[in-house]
């Protein structure tokens, strides 16, 4: 029992840390909502495993990369909003997903579970994060160029749509391993909730990228923490953790700006 | 203009079609090297489209000929600043470059004690536009595409900024190529006008602005402007 709440706690704290850093571009963006509403994609793919008796989190990474990559593809097409496409995409998922979704599985699949985290789970989820952080530091400056204007992004040479896309495809990947933990509902709130924190006290780049990945790994294992010692589902506490963190930080910058 | 040689830019019948729009249409003109060129046309003229499509940004059909290897500094119209939370030094680093932010914003004569720490958003209009010039400057380009430069600033801060990019223009024999609304700048910081909408209107020396006959041709009818000199004489 003490193992599986250590490695829970490990993967937790992965999936925040990167989850946290990853999320900080996509708060930047704009795209709070797609962070949040690309989760649940995965949904029906986790169906999928469960039904066909493969690893449900495989299904769920390919559904989350599958319909990023199509809703990128539409956005350049037709130039409807990321916001738009996801929310029609993810209500699409969630039906489809809570059709065919085992009843049993229903519940941890949308709330998460931390009962049968294994040791390949965790050296899984250590790998994948770093992997995603340290590719996402390459094009991170790129992005943040990007989001300013994305015609001086282009004439400095960079491919603006194929690093977008790479940025989504290491987001699915994150998410994928979050879901294990906190469940397809809520693990969109690892990628959001911490960088809007960091954003309320960071006035250069480097200050929010770092307070975005601690409050990420901070939620998340104060979350899971607390899931395991009250005997609670590990996905609402970690939300319950990560919006404690986001009214500190609000009253924080409330009172600076009054002190300012 | 002068001969071939003294070019730095030559563009032959260019023409820019987006979703079945034309956004310009057969566009010829040449260049000058070290001569700052306004371009001047009403919203939606296709100044803008120009731009873009000299950086490579768009499809177009002509030909856009560089006739010496170029560096291009570039200063866009629209950034949006207000929610990205990056120091102004963070931003001059974003890329590799081969100046200091320190020396960069002495160039275009900002206190670096005051700015470099500041936040991007938080910067006066003037500042930050300053700030944008020193981004597009700081790789020592010899072409500098200015999209509006002054967009957002107020009308007393528009003039030190062409006077200091002038300045930098001669010290650097740079090549500017230089968006703009305002007659009084073409006047009194470019050497040749470029007047479009959609096709050219006018082409030549910018002291043609100041012939009714040049005016009628671009906005439809006479356009009252005053130079520094009468300017001066009248108060």
């Amino acid at each position: 029992m003490i193992e599986t709440i250590i490695l829970g706690l490990l993967v937790s704290m992965f999936v925040g840390i990167s989850a946290g850093y990853l999320g900080s571009l996509m708060v930047l963006e704009k795209m709070a909502l797609v962070g949040d509403a690309l989760s649940h994609v995965a949904l029906p793919g986790l169906a999928i495993g469960y039904l066909f008796n493969f690893n449900p989190f495989i299904g769920g990474f390919a559904f989350l990369f599958v319909s990023a990559a199509v809703i990128w593809h539409v956005q350049r097409v037709t130039r409807i909003s990321f916001e738009a496409l996801v929310a029609a995409a993810f209500t699409l998922a969630l039906a489809v997903g809570i059709i065919i979704i085992p009843e049993p599985e229903l519940l941890e699949a949308l709330f998460g579970d931390i009962t049968n985290v294994t040791m390949l789970d965790a050296a899984a989820a250590a790998i994948i994060s770093v992997t995603a952080i340290l590719l996402t530091r390459l094009i991170y400056r790129k992005l943040v160029l990007a989001m300013i204007s994305e015609d001086l992004a282009v004439s400095k040479g960079i491919d603006v749509a194929k690093t977008n896309l790479l940025y989504l495809f290491l987001v699915s990947v994150v998410v994928a391993i979050g879901i294990k933990i906190v469940g397809t509902l809520l693990v969109g709130f690892l990628v959001v909730v911490p960088a809007i924190a960091a954003k309320n006290l960071s006035s250069d780049m480097f200050r929010y990228t770092s307070l975005s990945t601690v409050f990420g790994g901070i939620s998340a294992f104060l979350g899971i923490a607390s899931a395991s010692f009250f005997g609670l589902p590990p996905g609402p506490m970690v939300v319950f953790s990560g919006i404690v963190i986001f009214a500190i930080t609000t009253v924080a910058n409330w009172r600076l700006r009054l002190t300012a | 203009m002068e001969g071939k040689g003294s070019h730095i830019l030559e563009v032959s019948d260019l023409s820019v079609r987006l979703q079945n729009q034309t956004l310009l249409d057969h566009i010829s003109f040449k260049v000058e090297k070290g001569t700052t060129l306004a371009i001047l046309g009403p919203n939606g003229a296709g100044k803008t489209v120009l731009f873009r499509a000299l950086l490579r940004l768009l499809p177009f059909t002509g030909t856009t000929e560089w006739t010496e290897k170029v560096e291009i500094g570039y200063v866009p119209q629209n950034v949006s600043v207000n929610d990205v939370p990056i120091s102004v030094k963070e931003f001059l680093t974003i890329e590799n470059a081969k100046n200091s932010p320190e020396d960069m914003l002495k160039l275009v004569k900002l206190d670096s004690q005051k700015v470099l720490n500041k936040r991007l958003g938080i910067l006066s209009g003037g500042e930050l536009r300053r700030v944008l010039i020193a981004w597009a400057l700081i790789d020592e380009p010899n072409v500098l595409l200015l999209d509006e430069p002054t967009n957002g600033v107020d009308v007393g801060s528009e003039e030190p900024i062409f006077l200091m990019l002038d300045g930098i223009r001669k010290a650097r024999r740079m090549t500017i190529l230089l968006i703009t609304h305002d007659i009084h700048i073409v006047q009194e910081y470019s050497d040749y006008l470029l007047a479009i909408n959609k096709c050219i209107t006018y082409f030549g020396k910018s002291e043609g602005i100041a012939k009714l006959e040049t005016q009628r041709t671009i906005y439809g009818e006479p356009v009252c402007v005053e130079t520094i000199e009468q300017k001066e004489d009248r108060l």
